[in-house]
C-alpha cells in the first residue's frame, strides 16, 4: 500500500496535532461531531442562522417600508398578495415590520449578553477564587439582584432611566448577571482547590492571571450554554417592557412594540399581534434548541475530558 | 554550609488541627530526602507548607541560607518547583501540552520558548510528537512526564515531589522513577520526595525521616532502613506493615 494522504477528517481528529491551529481546529471539530449528533440542536442552529441571515438583509428582503404605511387604503388588511403577512393600524406592511424588527430584537440580545455575561463572569469568578470577605461581598450583591423579580427590576430601572430600547438594554443586562456570577463561582469553586490551579500558582502566577487564563475558559463552556438559554428571556423581556410601552418606542418596529399596538384588534385582526408573537415565539425556540445543544456539545462534565 | 533546605519549628495549622508540630529538617544541596509515613501523618502537609500552598502557623523555613518570608516572590518559584501525586488532576484539562509548558515561561518572562519546550520534551522522554496533545490524550505515565516537564522547565535547584508515582501502575512507575533519578543526575537537583512505599524511598532516597500524627519520629540513612538499624519502635512497625505486604503477595 502506498501511504494515503490524510482527509481532512483525518487530519483533524489525528491523536498527534502537529501545529497548535490543529489542535484547536480537532478539538472545535469533535464538539461540532457532538452538537451535529442531536437533530433538534441542528434545528435550532438553522433557525438563528436564518434569523442572523434576515436581520442582515432586511433592507433587501422587505417589500415595503417599516414605517410609512397607506393609511387611506391599506389599513388592517388581511394576510395577502400584497401585503403577506397582512398590514396594521397604520397601514404598514407586517412582513417589512418583522424583518426590520429582527434587527432590534438582534441588537437587544446580543448587547445584553456582552454586557451581562462579563460582568457574571468577573463576579462570579473573583469572588470563587478570592473567597474571604470579597466573595462574601460580592455574592451578598448578587443576592440582593436575585431577589427582585427579573421583569419587575428591569421596569423600574426603565421608569429611573426613562423608556427608550437603549435605557431597556442597560436595564435587562443589570438585571440578568446574577444567574452568571452564581454559575461562574460554582465552577470556580470546584477547580480552585484542584491541583492544576495549585500547579500555576507554584509557578508564581499572579492571582489575575490564574483567573483569567486558568479559570474563566473553564467556567466558558456553562456560561455560553446559560446565556444561549437565557436568550429567549431577555427576547421576552425585551418584548415585554416593549408590549408596556417603556421599551422602543413607536415608530420602531419592535416585536413586543408591535404586539403592543396589535392587542386592541386582536379578537378580529389577530395576525397584527399574532404574526409578532409567532417572530418571537421562533427565535425564543430557536435559542433554546441551540442551547440545549451547546449544553450536551460542550458541558465539560458530560464529555471525556 | 548551608542546607539547600532547612525547616525548623514548623507548625501548620488547618481550622485548630495541627497538621505539622514543630518539624526539623535539613536537606543538603544535591541530596535526595525522603519521608515516610502512613497517610495523614503530615508528610504531604510538610511538602506543600515548603512550597506555600499551606499556610505555616509558626516556624521558618529556609532556602540555600536564605529565610522565606510570608509571601513568596517570583524568584522563589524559579529554586522549587513540585510534581503532584495525581497526573489526572495536575494538568489543566483545557491546555494543550504546549500550552502547559509556555505558561510558565511566560509567567517568568523567559523568551527562547520553542527550543526550550522542545527540549523539556525530550528530556522526559516524549518527542515533539506530544507537543500539541491535550491532558486527556496521554495516558497516566505520559501525563505524569508532562508534569515533571513544567516543573524542570524553569530549571529549579529543589524539585518536590509528592508521591509522584503511586497513582501509576507498576511497570510505568519504575519508568518514572528512572527518569526522575537521571534528571536528578543530570542537573543535580536536590529532591525531597514523600512516598508510603518504603521501597521506592529505599531506591531513591540517601536519607529518610519517617512520620507520625504530624511530628517527626527518626531520621535515618536509607541503608540503615534496608539492615533494619532502627531506633524508633514506630518505623519499626512500618517495617513490619510492609514487610506483611509482600509475603501477602
Amino acid at each position: 500500500m502506498s501511504e494515503m494522504p490524510l482527509t481532512r477528517r483525518e487530519w483533524l481528529l489525528s491523536e498527534r496535532p502537529a501545529t497548535r491551529r490543529q489542535a484547536r481546529l480537532g478539538r472545535a471539530y469533535i464538539g461540532w461531531l457532538r452538537f451535529s449528533a442531536n437533530r433538534l440542536a441542528l434545528i435550532g442552529l438553522f433557525i438563528i442562522l436564518a434569523f442572523l441571515l434576515i436581520a442582515a438583509l432586511a433592507g433587501v428582503l422587505a417589500t415595503h417600508s417599516p414605517y410609512i404605511g397607506d393609511l387611506a387604503g391599506a389599513r388592517l388588511l388581511p394576510p395577502g398578495p400584497d401585503h403577506w403577512l397582512g398590514t396594521d393600524d397604520l397601514g404598514r406592511d407586517i412582513y417589512s415590520r418583522i424583518l426590520y424588527g429582527s434587527r432590534w430584537t438582534l441588537y437587544v440580545v446580543v448587547l445584553v449578553a456582552i454586557i451581562a455575561a462579563p460582568i457574571g463572569l468577573a463576579v462570579g469568578t473573583v469572588a470563587g477564587y478570592a473567597g474571604g470577605w470579597i466573595d462574601a461581598v460580592l455574592m451578598r450583591i448578587t443576592d440582593i439582584f436575585l431577589a427582585f423579580p427579573k421583569l419587575v427590576l428591569a421596569l423600574a430601572f426603565v421608569a429611573a432611566l426613562g423608556p427608550g430600547i437603549e435605557n431597556a438594554i442597560i436595564a435587562i443586562a443589570i438585571t440578568s448577571w446574577p444567574p452568571y456570577a452564581r454559575i461562574a463561582r460554582a465552577e470556580t469553586l470546584t477547580v480552585r482547590n484542584s491541583d492544576y490551579i495549585k500547579a500555576v500558582q507554584l509557578m508564581g502566577a499572579s492571582p489575575l492571571r490564574i483567573v483569567v487564563r486558568h479559570i474563566m475558559p473553564l467556567c466558558l463552556s456553562s456560561l455560553i450554554v446559560r446565556v444561549t438559554l437565557d436568550m429567549a428571556g431577555i427576547i421576552l423581556t425585551a418584548a415585554g417592557l416593549g408590549f408596556l410601552g417603556l421599551g422602543a418606542q413607536p415608530p420602531l418596529p419592535e416585536w413586543g412594540a408591535m404586539i403592543a399596538s396589535g392587542r386592541r384588534f386582536v379578537l378580529d385582526q389577530w395576525w397584527v399581534a399574532g404574526v409578532p408573537g409567532f417572530a418571537i415565539l421562533i427565535v425564543s425556540l430557536g435559542f433554546n434548541l441551540l442551547g440545549d445543544g451547546l449544553r450536551d456539545a460542550l458541558d465539560p462534565r458530560s464529555g471525556d475530558q | 554550609m548551608s542546607a539547600a533546605l532547612a525547616v525548623q519549628g514548623l507548625d501548620v495549622v488547618f481550622d485548630r488541627f495541627r497538621a505539622l508540630k514543630g518539624v526539623n529538617l535539613a536537606v543538603q544541596p544535591g541530596e535526595s530526602f525522603g519521608l515516610v509515613g502512613e497517610s495523614g501523618s503530615g508528610k504531604s502537609t510538610l511538602l506543600r507548607a515548603i512550597a506555600g500552598l499551606a499556610p505555616a502557623a509558626a516556624g521558618t523555613i529556609s532556602i540555600n541560607g536564605k529565610q522565606l518570608g510570608h509571601r513568596r516572590d517570583k524568584a522563589f518559584y524559579r529554586q522549587i518547583q513540585m510534581v503532584f501525586q495525581d497526573p489526572y488532576g495536575s494538568l489543566h484539562p483545557r491546555q494543550t501540552v504546549d500550552r502547559l509548558l509556555q505558561e510558565p515561561l511566560a509567567i517568568h518572562g523567559i523568551g527562547d520558548g520553542e527550543r526550550r519546550i522542545a527540549q523539556a520534551l525530550d528530556e522526559v522522554g516524549l518527542g515533539s510528537g506530544f507537543r500539541f496533545r491535550y491532558p486527556h490524550q496521554l495516558s497516566g505515565g505520559q501525563r505524569q512526564r508532562v508534569a515533571i516537564a513544567r516543573a524542570l522547565i524553569l530549571e529549579p535547584s529543589i524539585l518536590l515531589l509528592d508521591e509522584p508515582t503511586s497513582a501509576l501502575d507498576a511497570s510505568v512507575q519504575a519508568e518514572v522513577l528512572n527518569l526522575l533519578e537521571e534528571v536528578r543526575n543530570a542537573r543535580g537537583l536536590t529532591f525531597l520526595m514523600v512516598s508510603h512505599d518504603l521501597a521506592v524511598i529505599t531506591h531513591m532516597c540517601g536519607r529518610l525521616m519517617v512520620m507520625q500524627d504530624g511530628e517527626a519520629v527518626e531520621q535515618l540513612a536509607a541503608a540503615d532502613l534496608v539492615s533494619r538499624k532502627v531506633a524508633q519502635d514506630y518505623t519499626r512497625r512500618l517495617l513490619t506493615a510492609s514487610d506483611g505486604f509482600v509475603r501477602s503477595l
